[in-house]
């Protein structure tokens, strides 16, 4: 289960990424705790397996048309279906590769599942109680979700 | 008289991501005129085989990527050419990873996400410019 400390650093990335990657900031809603083992999944999700020192998994989920956006903010003419999976995908990476700067090297990340509506029931869903955390960036609404054992 | 300084060679770039999105960006937003992209892999495995064949200068690489990862990759590529300048490009952000690449035979760390800025002050300090 994630202490207070750990769920900032799910923040902090996540906020990180935004700024960098588009270079348009994101704010982040109050964490909450999701007790639904059912996965929260929008248009798209990139879904991160952890093992090693934790086990469970990671992922970041969003409308497709703030994934097509933020492709434009990152200067992608191509926001075709297959640059939006990837895109999905990328971002979950990054905020669980980057969660390394404190949970240390022996947080393993997988490479990105990317699912969508159809298969997210169960690429996306949890064993345990996960953390949502609430994210806007422009008009947009998305969600990190964790859940770590 | 002071001798004129001969114009540096182009250098032949590899970049290596299973991010189609990450392979365009580092493609389009590296401004470097040392610099020439002259293949592109989605794996560590594809990567080694285009370098096989293409022997490229310069190679970005990222570390977290299917049927091989990138720190394997470094092991065979310096095996193949020991000179490649390698810019690992990534994601995971603790020291021990960046050490571990460094130690294998990489050249620099840039921790994703980036900007386009810092991406070429990595390659410009990566080609020694």
């Amino acid at each position: 289960m994630l202490d207070a400390e750990e769920v900032r650093t799910f923040v902090q990335g996540t906020v990180h990424f935004f700024e960098t990657a588009t270079g348009h900031p994101a704010t982040v809603g109050s964490p909450y705790l999701c007790i639904d083992k059912s996965a929260v999944v929008q248009d798209y999700a990139g879904v991160i397996g952890i093992s090693g020192n934790r086990e469970g998994k990671v992922y970041f989920t969003a409308p497709r048309g703030m994934l097509s956006v933020m492709l434009m903010c990152m200067n992608e003419t191509d926001t075709g279906e297959q640059n939006v999976r990837d895109l999905v995908g990328e971002v979950a990476n990054t905020i669980s590769g980057n969660a390394r700067r404190d949970f240390g090297r022996n947080f393993v990340i997988s490479t990105p599942t990317i699912c969508d509506r159809t298969n997210a029931s169960t690429a996306a869903a949890t064993t345990g109680r996960s953390f949502v955390i609430p994210i806007n960036w422009r008009s947009y609404a998305a969600n990190v979700v964790v859940c770590l054992q | 008289m002071s001798a004129v300084p001969k114009p540096r060679q182009q250098l032949r770039m590899m970049i290596v991501d299973d991010s189609n999105v990450m392979r365009r960006r580092i493609e389009r937003s590296q401004q470097n005129d040392l610099l020439e992209v002259v293949a592109t892999a989605v794996n560590g495995l594809d990567a080694v085989a285009k370098f096989k064949q293409l022997l490229p200068d310069v190679m970005t690489l990222d570390l977290t990527m299917p049927e091989m990862d990138g720190i394997e990759c470094v092991e065979h590529v310096i095996k193949i050419k020991p000179d490649v300048l390698i810019l690992v490009v990534s994601a995971l952000a603790d020291k021990a990873t960046a050490v571990e690449a460094i130690e294998k035979g990489a050249n620099g760390f840039l921790c994703k996400p980036f900007t386009d800025d810092q991406l070429n002050e990595a390659l410009a300090e990566l080609i020694g410019e």
